[in-house]
């Protein structure tokens, strides 16, 4: 029990922006609004802000990667596609029946998984670290990507799921819950919205307990000074490699559930635009928060989707200069700028109330 | 006892020869200071007996065990800590989380929270605790990191120029932190150019020059040296 409250205490902590009685009235707030929205929202919109949820995985496993631990991945797309290919191949060949949705789902993030312990072992035992980190796992997407592509003939199959290189995997069946009687199919609309939002929740509150633990200290210790991080007597490498297989997990959840949703999933979603939004998304909101990386890839993908009606050309280029932007004007990321700005208003607020 | 022991340490780079047959034994309990001109070895030294340089040849021993071919983590695990010579701490994160990280290996919980004072009170920081380590004084960086590597309760604490930048009376301070340390069992050995500090807490004394132990004793002895004199003025290779 005092465990139990013990994780209770590490929601707040130095590793995260936002503490107190109003920040979690807030919280409690855009909760309560985001529960009652699909009430009075139609079907179509529900699901295109599930859409907006579902990258919110890949984007928190950016931040963590990136952002807390200090290593830059610009390869997280290929545990998105693994981890999608891998939910259409185990629900293709075994169906929808007893449940079996939700565990090719962990099954499917658990392969992400055991693929970036791979990876990541001989990346971070082999020492590879700085920009050849990026460049290593941005070759590793790439290649997934052309691998997947030219999958196109019949021999391509896996059991009886087809690869069908670039026109990609389709007509897997949704998420579906079993039920006594009738079993709950989860479309998108609101019934995986709700799935989503309870999931993304989970993911948020859970990985603020863990960065504001004893092992969140090690995280950004390694980011600030790995040299320091290792002459405390922390195996440094242990620590990078656990971290990485777990915004893999979190990646590829964000691919399962995006196959899930849309019911197919294509190699572009391994390719090079693929793998840097997700980049753009956590540098504008801001890496090295939870909240504000949440925050700023629905902000940035809402403004995008808006943009894309008038022409994707432009929205690439919006996104292009949003970086720039960014990078020049607020590098630690627009949203934590200006939540760090509402902090200190709010700080010298109370100290003249006083 | 000799708590660590030096056999015929070799390391080159390329065609440089910077640490040439080192032979060195560190009696426990002892504070013994490693001075010689810049360029003589003295950091490479370091960190071949921390691990992150391998030597070509020759051994190093941590209280009898062999651990020339340990990673560096586990040889901090069997009882070595350093302090580096560019202050190494975590700038961007608070002076309390610095010691925090550095505690969290051996506390839990509120006896955590009560090392963390104690060792506060102990360099002076309390009223920086809050504090962004970035912004300190280069002066108390160093006793932040010399309190991170204290906070492992080590038998041979390594301290690379932990004066380097610092006003006399802060020389003097850290002289007294040393000696305090070294009172409570602590075995030390550290790099110094400030002669003032190895006066004061040196108990022997090597000089290394051109990657070879060129003497050793007490600081009186070494001071006494002509030898040692002339190669500090650069005359050794006339």
């Amino acid at each position: 029990m005092n465990g139990f409250l013990a994780l209770f205490r590490r929601l707040e902590g130095p590793q995260t922006v936002g503490r107190g009685p109003v920040f979690w009235s807030l919280f409690a707030a855009v909760l309560a609004v985001a529960l009652a929205y699909p009430l009075f929202s139609d079907g179509y919109t529900v699901g295109n802000t599930v859409y907006f949820f579902v990258w919110v995985f890949i984007a928190l496993s950016l931040c963590l990667i990136w952002g807390y631990g200090g290593s830059l991945s610009f390869g997280q797309t290929a545990f998105f596609g693994i981890a999608g290919y891998g939910y259409g191949v185990l629900t293709l060949n075994f169906g929808a029946a007893y449940g079996f949705t939700l565990l090719a789902l962990v099954a499917a993030v658990a392969i992400a998984a055991l693929f970036a312990v791979l990876l990541g072992y001989f990346m971070f035992f082999g020492r590879i670290a700085g920009v050849f980190l990026g460049i290593v796992t941005l070759a590793v997407t790439l290649m997934l990507e052309r691998f997947m592509a030219q999958t196109a003939g019949p021999e391509w199959h896996i059991g009886s799921a087809r690869l069908n290189g670039f026109n990609g995997m389709s007509a897997m069946p949704p998420l579906t819950i079993p039920w006594p009687g009738q079993p709950i199919v989860l479309f998108a609309d609101v019934g995986l919205y709700y799935f989503v939002l309870a999931l993304l929740i989970l993911v948020y509150l859970g990985l603020r307990i863990l960065m504001n633990s004893s092992f969140g200290n090690v995280i950004v210790a390694i980011r600030e000074n790995p040299e320091r991080a290792e002459m405390l007597g922390y195996d440094i490498r242990k620590y990078q490699l656990i971290t990485f297989v777990i915004g893999a997990a979190l990646a590829g959840l964000s691919g399962v559930l995006y196959t899930a949703w849309g019911q197919y999933i294509t190699p572009s979603s391994m390719g090079m635009t693929a793998a840097s939004l997700p980049l753009i998304w956590v540098a504008v909101g801001g890496r090295s928060d939870l909240t504000s990386t949440v925050v700023g890839t629905l902000v940035v993908l809402a403004a995008f989707q808006a943009l894309t009606i008038y022409g994707s050309q432009y929205a690439l280029v919006f996104m292009g200069v949003l970086l720039v932007l960014t990078v020049l004007i607020a590098p630690n990321g627009l949203v934590l700028g200006a939540m760090n700005w509402l902090g200190r208003l709010a700080t010298r607020f109370k100290q003249r109330a006083r | 006892m000799s708590l660590l022991e030096l056999r015929k340490l070799n390391k080159h780079f390329g065609g440089l020869h910077v640490t040439n047959a080192v032979d060195l034994t560190l009696e426990a309990g002892e504070i013994h200071c490693l001075i010689g001109p810049n360029g003589a070895g003295k950091s490479t030294l370091f960190r071949l007996i921390l691990g992150e340089h391998h030597p070509g040849s020759g051994d190093i021993l941590f209280a009898g065990e062999n651990i020339t071919s340990l990673a560096s983590f586990a040889r901090i695990h069997r009882g070595l800590s350093v302090k580096f010579q560019v202050p190494g701490v975590f700038k961007g994160l608070s002076v309390r989380q610095n010691l925090e990280i550095a505690l969290q290996i051996r506390h839990r919980g509120a006896e955590l929270e009560a090392e963390i004072d104690r060792l506060l009170d102990f360099l002076g920081l309390q009223s920086e605790q809050a504090q962004t380590a970035g912004n300190l004084s280069h002066g108390q960086k160093q006793w932040l990191e010399i309190g991170m590597a204290i906070s492992l309760k080590p038998r041979l604490l390594l301290l690379d120029e932990p004066t380097a930048g610092m006003s006399p009376e802060e020389t003097h301070l850290t002289g007294e932190m040393v000696q305090r340390l070294n009172a409570d069992g602590m075995t030390v050995l550290a790099i110094e150019h400030d002669m003032a500090f190895v006066r004061q807490v040196a108990q022997r004394v090597t000089v290394l020059h051109l990657g070879q132990v060129f003497a050793q004793g007490s600081i009186d002895e070494i001071v006494a040296d002509e030898r040692v004199a002339a190669i500090y003025l650069g005359q050794a290779h006339a």
